[in-house]
């Protein structure tokens, strides 16, 4: 009975910790929307542009070269696999519309955002840990600066405005990838898989896959941030925070996906 | 003849009158301003009143009551963990008490929201204890940053005023350094120049001396010192480092166990009958208890 009542109870805490962090996140979600949409139009303090351009250039252009290469490699292989099927029933053609629509709606954006929360959503998490560490943090409030307007509102806004970016190279690399194995495999010529893919794609999925990256940047922005301002501790709070932001973040954007899969496959 | 002779008399007469009459008048005047500032300068700038701060069941500081007058240094000396630092961070309003209210220029921080604690912030300057730069930034940018948020100067302008600033400290010329190339002290010093860029009237300091070697350390203090002399600011200091203490406190409070134990200037304390301000003073380490059965209880326990 005694270890029935532990378990309950420390299951209970372990629920109730969560729930605090998951409110938590979501204030900051907030506070961070707040600061980038209303606050400047209120004028209550605008955004810091210059800071907001250093870090698209930290996430989004020095990104370019490893999202480029994985989702080349990745359309790559799907195109051997779909090929490995498709090819029984002479249907090799059709690997152009697999690797077309399952870039654009699906894997470009999502190998995107996991390979951002990887590089740049840890980096935010140790860079604004690090700066808890040192004080930096309190010495902002003493300012007068209000942290999330400060640190946040750059990264987000950032994010939302390269990770589209960065998703369309991978969806053009990835396709790209396919056309390789297409025309020095399969033996298709360069025009009909390009006319194939065209053909394939529609809008609608170019829109579905970018509308995701909106929820992902946001994922990553905040679970970065929000793991920073908790770190508690020195350098081994910061790590053990960089972890969980990764981890986090990664589990979530697989769970947004899953739910905006689900809405678009319901209504389209 | 003789009425002329009388008119100018007169008219001399009432000169004089007049002449008198605006001399005692300006002599007033400025009897009614030195009385005005005196009674200013009674009012306290800080006024500490019951200020409590728990975690659960324990209390980090237990109905502290302090006033701090203006353009005096105060020091808050303690032991580690005597709730110094914690007080410290009510005071510039990083933290809320439990109870108990804090008064910084007549309005109860303690009540304030962050918007309208700003106000207060901008006539506010914080040393903290390991500097608190920001990495990102060169130092010249670190100073700038406050100007920056918080004023409409030109960028000429706040170039001028960082430089102003950085020489007040000795740190001319350092302007595009990053907080990474300086040593310790000139951290310190450049924390320092971020701290007055908006002169504020209370510079609070976090351990000015902590880290450094005893030069650097009594370089900082008179540098402190300096910057008092120059901007009339009231200063808040806590420490633990009794050579510093000498040298720059008006008065102290010697804090333990979240409590105010004494209060003076260093010479009252140091005549102090009272044991912990005597152990404090004279530098005496706690008794060794060596009871060997609650040893081995708390062992077992």
């Amino acid at each position: 009975m005694r270890l029935i009542r532990q378990a309950m109870g420390s299951t209970g805490r372990l629920f109730l910790t969560y729930m605090t962090h998951v409110a938590r996140l979501l204030q900051l979600t907030r506070d961070a929307l707040y600061w980038s949409l209303i606050a400047p139009v209120k004028g209550k303090g605008g955004v810091r542009w210059k800071s907001t351009m250093q870090q698209m250039v930290l996430i989004g252009f020095n990104s370019v070269p490893i999202v480029a290469t994985i989702c080349f490699f990745v359309g790559l292989i799907m195109a051997m696999q779909a090929a490995y099927q498709l090819e029984r029933f002479g249907a090799s053609i059709y690997v152009a519309n697999l690797v077309g629509v399952s870039m654009t709606r699906e894997l470009g954006p999502l190998l995107t955002a996991i390979i951002i929360a990887g590089r740049s959503g840890s980096a935010i998490a140790a860079e604004i840990g690090t700066m808890k560490v040192n004080e930096e943090i309190d010495a902002l409030q003493t300012m007068g600066l209000n942290p999330t307007r400060f640190l946040v509102v750059p990264r987000l806004l950032a994010l939302l405005l390269v990770l589209p970016c960065l998703s369309l190279i991978a969806d053009a690399v990835g396709i790209l990838g396919g056309f390789f194995l297409a025309v020095f495999s399969l033996d298709i010529s360069f025009i009909r898989f390009l006319k194939q893919t065209a053909d394939a794609l529609v809008l609608k999925d170019l829109l579905t896959g970018l509308t995701k990256t909106f929820f992902f940047a946001v994922i990553i922005a905040q679970v970065g941030a929000y793991q920073g301002f908790i770190v508690e501790g020195g350098a081994e709070g910061v790590g053990k925070s960089t972890t969980n932001s990764v981890v986090t973040s990664i589990f979530l954007i697989i769970v947004a996906d899953l739910i905006t899969t689900m809405v678009f496959y319901s209504t389209l | 003849m003789v009425e002329c002779e009388h008119d100018v008399k007169r008219v001399v007469l009432v000169s004089i009158c007049l002449r008198n009459g605006i001399l005692a008048a300006i002599n007033l005047s400025k009897l009614l301003l030195m009385f005005m500032s005196i009674q200013e300068r009674q009012q306290p700038i800080i006024e500490i009143v019951d200020l409590v701060t728990a975690y659960g069941q324990r209390r980090i500081l237990d109905g502290i009551n302090l006033q701090i007058l203006p353009g005096e240094t105060m020091t808050i000396l303690g032991r580690s963990g005597c709730g110094k630092s914690t007080l410290l961070r009510h005071l510039i309003g990083l933290s809320k008490p439990s109870q108990g209210h804090i008064f910084i220029k007549g309005q109860d921080i303690t009540s304030l929201s962050e918007e309208e604690m700003l106000p207060i912030r901008r006539k506010i300057g914080m040393l903290f204890q390991g500097a608190a730069l920001f990495n990102s930034m060169t130092v010249g940018d670190n100073v700038a940053l406050p100007l920056r948020e918080h004023t409409a100067l030109e960028e000429p302008t706040i170039k001028i005023m960082t430089r102003m600033k950085l020489d007040q400290v000795g740190l001319a010329g350092f302007d595009d350094f990053m907080p990474a190339q300086l040593s310790g002290g000139m951290k310190k010093r450049a924390a320092l120049a971020r701290a007055i860029a908006m002169d504020p009237d209370i510079l609070f300091c976090d351990e000015p001396s902590a880290g450094l070697d005893p030069i650097v350390a009594v370089g900082i203090d008179h540098l402190i010192l300096k910057l008092k002399k120059a901007f009339h600011m009231t200063i808040v200091v806590v420490t633990h480092e009794l050579a510093s203490v000498s040298l720059i406190a008006d008065r102290v409070a010697l804090l333990d166990s979240g409590r105010i134990i004494a209060l003076g200037t260093v010479e009252q304390l140091k005549q102090s009958a009272d044991d912990k301000v005597q152990q404090f003073f004279n530098r005496i380490p706690d008794p060794e208890s060596i009871d060997r059965e609650s040893y081995l209880n708390s062992l077992i326990e």
